[in-house]
């Protein structure tokens, strides 16, 4: 090859790729998208070849979490393309920076059906913060170096870019690309200190102040300035599922997660605090409950890079607009403390009150297993959870020290994360021990990829935690529905650890509580991928809960004993 | 026959907003702010589309009507896509708004003095001056507008194409 000879779109994209520091993709091949992985081969980047793109999406979500870094995604198009739109979604939704390359027909094809043709920008607008199809190889440069700078700025999320197989095949001269143009995209840093100043005097007058701590914490690493906020106020903090980590939540002054399944204890504390102080978090639905009858009577700080955020679900007394990092530490520079002795007090006493529990007698408990897990893993594992009833559990009980140990689908609840999510953590933190915590029908629903951990001698374990029902429904089905089952009973799962044997990989299984730790550090010890099937209990639920749409007050701490109204909100 | 419709419709009165957007002239913006709106069921009475003063910039003036705590909602997501530099609610601003319409009445030869007394005062143009039909040309406020369509409509009116209101903020302030 000599040194004049003018490179392909594809040669060119892959340049750039290495130019924005990216060491893997997760892809799969096609016919649209061969230029793009014949240019791979010359490069240093590692293809990480999954077995369905949808895992390739949730796989290079769970290396972004975990790292901060944009994951990258490679598909052909057509069905290829279409299936990343859950994957598109579930980063949209929690904030979370990818880059989705999606192969295309020729252009003089486009919208003529060729093919594997897709109107691929048509049908994910809803599901991305921006996309390009690209109809110039010139453009290469540009859009690739303006696509990872919006995926990781502001508020980061998921851009796509559509590349026709004539641009990725033809020739592209067009040098890269440093300055970008963007007149449209403002990246907030600080928030006009006068606000901050007069967040500052809220936070001193407050008697009873709470901090609500969300992903936005995670994503710009403020925890160190949460800490330092929550000691020299003397202030409780709570996280959503999504802020688990951004502060360490074995703090003293750190009563765990908030909401739906939250602990009793955090959420007496929203239920009675008289100013609640949202760090990057959104007021969500799962979080608020009834929103007209949410800290009615408390003052509040709202906190987010996202303007659009402000008065969406209800209106704060302060909105700050920025990072939440930089707005933090702008506010501690002026931050007097206020008078909060009574109010520890009160929160250290429903924590003794209303402690998590479980029994530890009568079949295997969820509960009791993810207890362990914490244990055994001492609390330093990056988990990856996926949804439903383990992944409640899982946030009870697995506390979350350090950021970017915590990785789940919220927003979106998308089952099927879990798994592909911990292979991209791996892949991300080699050195990192990366727990996969998931439910028997979740974990089916990507499974495939199972390959992929094995095919890589990846050490990452995966947990199943199985009841042989979709639990969570289940769980509504019981208490609001009269117990009328419908579509939840996962009869004909397979053996799991036959399963995880096909593929080469170890599996353990876990009967009765005296096997957990034994078999947990059996993983542990394992070297390439492990598979823990825990056979728990058919019909357990998920409490503390608040039923959906009903006010925080309204939470259930233990088992009820009559039946319940059905809940109000819509999930 | 029906009775008359009111000059100005009570959706007009009472809700109607118009929001300037200045956007990148990139493929798929006009899709990504449609969207904004279609999402949230908010309705699009008018949309007008041009270019700007500057180039690869384009102005959007939109006209909707719904409720003004989803619009407040729709702004801020209108800004927030990378395409927009910025999206104004210019509703009650002290700005100069206008539209054009063509009306096509259908009338002979000799019916058609009342058609031309309301062209006169409403400064409509006549812009074909045909055997069986008139088209007229009129522009102004959406409401003077609306009061002449009012006024056609029991005359034969055949067809009416409305261009969409635009507007411009008067003095130095950015539309």
């Amino acid at each position: 090859m000599t040194v004049d000879k003018i490179p392909t779109g594809a040669e060119k994209l892959v340049q750039c790729l290495e130019r924005e520091g990216v060491e893997h993709i997760f892809g799969l091949s096609g016919g649209a998208v061969i230029p793009i992985f014949d240019a791979l081969v010359d490069s240093r980047i590692k293809l990480i070849l999954v077995r369905h793109e949808q895992g390739a999406t949730h796989m290079a979500d769970g290396y972004a979490r975990a790292t901060g870094r944009p994951g990258v995604v490679l598909v052909t198009s057509g069905p290829g393309a279409t299936n990343t739109v859950t994957g598109l979604l579930t980063a949209l939704m929690d904030s979370s920076p990818l880059i989705v390359i999606t192969g295309q027909t020729n252009t003089v094809n486009l919208g003529k059906d060729a093919f594997q043709e897709a109107d691929v920008t048509g049908i994910t607008y809803p599901v991305v913060k921006h996309s390009y199809l690209v109809k110039d190889a010139r453009d290469i440069p540009r859009v690739m170096r303006e696509a990872f700078y919006i995926a990781n700025t502001g508020r980061p999320g998921p851009v796509l870019i559509d590349i026709p197989k004539d641009i990725s095949s033809g020739p592209c001269d067009a040098p890269f690309v440093e300055e970008i143009s963007l007149p449209g995209y403002q990246v907030p840093t600080h928030a006009p200190q006068e606000r901050v100043e007069a967040a500052a005097r809220l936070l001193r007058d407050a008697e009873r102040p709470l901090l609500y701590v969300g992903q936005g914490a995670v994503i710009s690493n403020a925890g160190k300035a949460v800490i330092e906020l929550a000691e020299r106020l003397r202030a409780p903090i709570v996280n959503t599922l999504l802020g688990k980590g951004a502060a360490d939540e074995t703090h003293p002054l750190h009563l765990g997660m908030m909401g739906m399944h939250g602990t009793a204890y955090a959420n007496k504390a929203v239920v009675h605090c008289d100013l609640i102080f949202a760090i990057g978090a959104r007021w969500d639905d799962r979080v608020t409950g009834k929103v007209d009858e949410f800290c009615m009577d408390a003052k509040k700080i709202h906190l987010d890079i996202d303007t659009a955020e402000f008065n969406k679900v209800l209106r704060p007394d302060i909105s700050l607009q920025g990072d939440a990092r930089l707005v933090l530490e702008d506010l501690l520079a002026v931050l007097e403390p206020g008078e909060t002795t009574a109010w520890i007090e009160r929160c250290a006493a429903w924590r003794r009150q209303y402690p998590l529990k479980y029994p530890k007698k009568g079949g295997l408990r969820a509960q009791h297993v993810l207890d362990r897990l914490h244990h055994v893993t001492e609390g330093k594992a990056v988990i990856t959870a996926d949804v439903g009833q383990h992944q409640m559990w899982a946030a009870q009980f697995l506390k979350t020290a350090a950021n970017r140990h915590w990785i789940t689908s919220g927003g979106a609840g998308t089952m099927g994360f879990g798994w592909p999510a911990a292979i991209g953590a791996k892949f991300a933190r080699p050195d990192a021990e990366v727990w996969a915590v998931v439910g028997d029908g979740g974990f089916q629903m990507t499974m495939a990829e199972l390959a992929t951990a094995a095919v890589h001698g990846l050490s990452a374990r995966c947990l199943i935690i199985n009841n042989n029902y979709l639990g969570m429904v289940r769980q509504w089905q019981e208490l609001f529905y009269d117990n009328r089952l419908s579509g939840v009973d996962l009869e004909g799962n397979p053996d799991f650890v036959k399963l995880a044997n096909a593929y080469g990989i170890e599996a353990f299984r876990i009967r009765r509580a005296a096997d957990i730790d034994r078999q947990l550090k059996a993983a542990r010890s394992v070297k390439g991928p492990a598979l823990v099937v825990a056979e728990v209990l058919k019909e357990d639920n998920v409490f503390p809960m608040i039923p959906a749409g009903a006010p925080v007050s309204h939470m259930i701490i233990d088992p009820p004993r009559h039946r319940l109204e059905k809940p109000s909100g819509s999930t | 026959m029906a009775a008359p419709e009111p000059a100005t419709p009570a959706w007009r009165r009472d809700h109607v907003r118009t929001i300037s957007l200045y956007v990148h002239n990139r493929p798929g913006v006009l899709v990504r702010v449609a969207l904004v709106f279609a999402r949230r069921g908010y309705n699009i009475e008018s949309l007008v589309v041009s270019p700007a003063a500057e180039g690869h910039f384009s102005r959007m003036t939109i006209t909707c009507s719904g409720d003004p705590a989803t619009l407040e909602q729709i702004i801020k997501q209108l800004h927030k896509l990378v395409d927009v530099v910025h999206a104004l609610d210019h509703t009650g601003d002290d700005a100069y708004e206008t539209e054009i319409a063509l009306v096509k009445v259908e009338c002979g030869l000799h019916e058609r003095s009342e058609v031309l007394q309301i062209a006169e005062h409403f400064g409509a143009k006549v812009t074909d001056y045909g055997e069986n039909s008139l088209m007229l040309r009129v522009y102004g406020s959406s409401e003077k507008l609306d009061a002449i369509i009012t006024l056609l409509r029991p005359c034969g009116l055949r067809e009416l194409i409305r261009s969409g209101k635009i507007l411009m903020v008067r003095g130095l302030q950015e539309t």
